[in-house]
């Protein structure tokens, strides 16, 4: 259920992120998702990808700091409010969102949100009963 | 295994009347041969007679490394060129370089001094040594060479440079034994890794590393990462090369060759000498050299000194790892920093590599500032920012802690910090002082 999300430590310095960028050009990798987090010395870059093991395997080789993590991928309406009700559910349920962002497709009429949580099986469970479906990672991947 | 047990082994008691005999020996050679030395002796008012005891070794002046540039190039030999078969030189990155010369026999002890070390370390007949330490000038290389030779190794002379093909060769030819800086030891582990090569596999037993400062955390690194016995060798050119101490497989400090080398500590402003186990800097006299013989040389390396006997049987004097160095020491705010002591706060975090940076800075109010650079990899980066900034403080903490004076820390992406293939470049110093 859960979506492999890459996750890359860059320093801020001019070319960086043009340098990671064309290493998955170049390896016909396509971008699905992405946001960065970042203070003054550096960011993290956390990228969702179509094929996230040759995209490890580049970033790596090529000496980036990456680590894969766990993520949700929630279908949600795209209406406003939409967001809010999956927020209110989950905090409800003690449920901690580390971070969230949206997704760059969309499916139908829904938008995507990505969310990173610890318990990601309990969420799918409690977000189910409410009618609100995570999408597969191959969905993801093949989107 | 010892070497020359009738050495290393020696009652002391023997090993000071022999120490007498050859400071007496040296003291009249370089009075009689070194007008420097004559100069000094004479403004003092001391003649070579009134060295009757090692107390008196206190009498006479001391050398300093400035004493070397000024009479650059051969001023301080003690014998004509016709007895010189060897020359060296330090690198001298500020002024001259220093020059230092060997008759045959210098080498011949110097081979000695090296084969003491590395069969201290298990090193045997039939080893095979790679000897990464540059050949050339530098007397890592070839000091190191002509050692492992007279004890009976195969030497492998691929001096420093060319990583992977080090790597590569380590692997093809089995080699049994390593020497090179600690810092170069572990960039050869980070490139084995890279080339997924299980450096635990292979006949690699012992290394033997030096010439840059490092400590037990480091030591600790290098052992799991290549999977051998690390061992600390001590020298410097101006008194031999390296040899001079040398770890034994119990790693309790440093065991001085005192058949060939006098060392003493003194308190580093006042010049007085301390009684053993007190930390000072590290003075040398040299009592067979011909060639190159120095009176009471300051090494500006900081550690101390201990008699007791070791478990492994040798007498000589041990020295504590040398902890800083008096000319490596920075000044922050007042405070005497050494680089060594900020390795040892990230070895002990056990996420964090020891690969760093200090640049000091000075504002415009005239504050200077310490910047930490920590090298972020993929054991300790987290996609949590809020972890990233938990282990900078942490380390800005325990720094702090330590040095007594704030300090600021940056994660920098490996790499960042350049690898050096002989010594760690660790201090970018941008005051103008």
């Amino acid at each position: 259920m859960a979506v492999t999300q890459i996750s890359v430590f860059l320093e801020n310095k001019s070319g960086r992120l043009a340098e990671l960028t064309e290493i998955l050009a170049e390896a016909s990798i396509n971008i699905r998702a992405l946001s960065v987090a970042e203070t003054v010395d550096y960011g993290v870059l956390r990228l969702i990808v179509d094929k996230p093991d040759l995209a490890c395997e580049r970033l790596r080789q090529a000496g980036f700091t990456i680590t894969e993590t766990q993520v949700l991928a929630l279908e949600i309406p795209d209406r406003p409010g939409g967001l809010a009700d999956v927020i209110r559910l989950l905090s409800n349920a003690g449920i901690n969102v580390e971070y969230v962002y949206a997704f760059v497709g969309k499916a139908k009429d829904n938008a995507i949100v990505v969310l990173r949580l610890e318990e990601i099986d309990q969420a799918v469970k409690l977000l189910k009963k409410h009618g609100l479906e995570a999408v597969p990672a191959e969905n993801i991947y093949r989107m | 295994m010892i070497y020359n047990a009738s050495a290393e082994c020696m009652d002391r008691k023997a090993l000071e009347r022999l120490q007498m005999e050859r400071l007496q020996q040296t003291v009249k050679h370089v009075y009689e041969n070194v007008p420097l030395y004559k100069e000094r002796f004479d403004a003092k008012g001391i003649t070579p007679g009134d060295i009757k005891t090692l107390e008196d070794l206190e009498l006479l002046p001391f050398t300093v490394k400035d004493d070397l540039r000024q009479t650059y190039p051969f001023g301080m030999f003690a014998v004509s060129m016709r007895q010189v078969a060897r020359i060296h030189a330090s690198s001298g990155t500020t002024g001259h370089p220093i020059v230092v010369g060997y008759t045959s026999e210098d080498i011949n002890t110097w081979a000695e001094a090296i084969a003491r070390t590395l069969s201290a370390g298990g090193t045997t007949v039939g080893d095979i040594v790679h000897n990464a330490y540059g050949y050339g000038l530098f007397t890592g290389g070839l000091g190191i060479h002509y050692g492992a030779e007279r004890l009976g190794a195969a030497v492998v002379p691929i001096s420093g440079g060319q990583t992977k093909r080090q790597v590569q060769l380590l692997q093809d030819f089995g080699s049994n034994v390593i020497c090179c800086t600690p810092s170069y030891a572990l960039y050869i582990g980070e490139m084995a890794a890279e080339a997924e090569l299980d450096l635990e596999k292979l006949p690699l037993r012992a290394g033997f590393f030096g010439a840059e400062p490092w400590t037990e955390a480091m030591r600790k690194t290098i052992e799991d990462c290549l999977g051998i016995e690390a061992l600390d060798i001590y020298g410097l050119s101006e008194v031999m090369g390296p040899g001079v101490s040398y770890n034994c497989l119990l790693k309790c400090g440093l065991h001085i060759n005192e058949d060939f080398f006098i060392p003493e500590i003194i308190d580093p402003i006042t010049g007085k000498p301390l009684p053993p186990g007190e930390t000072g800097e590290l003075v040398f006299t040299t009592i067979t050299k011909e060639a190159f013989p120095v009176i009471r040389y300051r090494t500006r390396d900081i550690t101390s000194l201990s008699y007791e006997k070791c478990s492994c049987g040798r007498t000589f004097a041990r020295m504590q790892r040398v902890s800083g160095r008096t000319d490596d020491m920075l000044i922050i705010r007042g405070v005497n920093i050494f680089p060594s002591q900020i390795e040892s706060v990230l070895m002990e975090i056990e996420e964090t590599e020891p690969h760093y940076q200090l640049i000091v800075d000075r504002q415009e109010k005239s504050l200077d500032t310490l910047e930490v650079w920590v090298e972020v990899s993929a054991n300790i980066f987290s996609d949590e920012m809020r972890k990233l900034e938990a282990l900078q403080k942490k380390v800005r903490h325990e720094i702090e802690a330590l040095l007594g004076i704030s300090v600021s820390v940056k994660l920098v992406e490996p790499r960042t910090i350049a690898r050096s293939e002989g010594k760690a470049k660790r201090i970018i110093d941008k005051r103008e002082i």
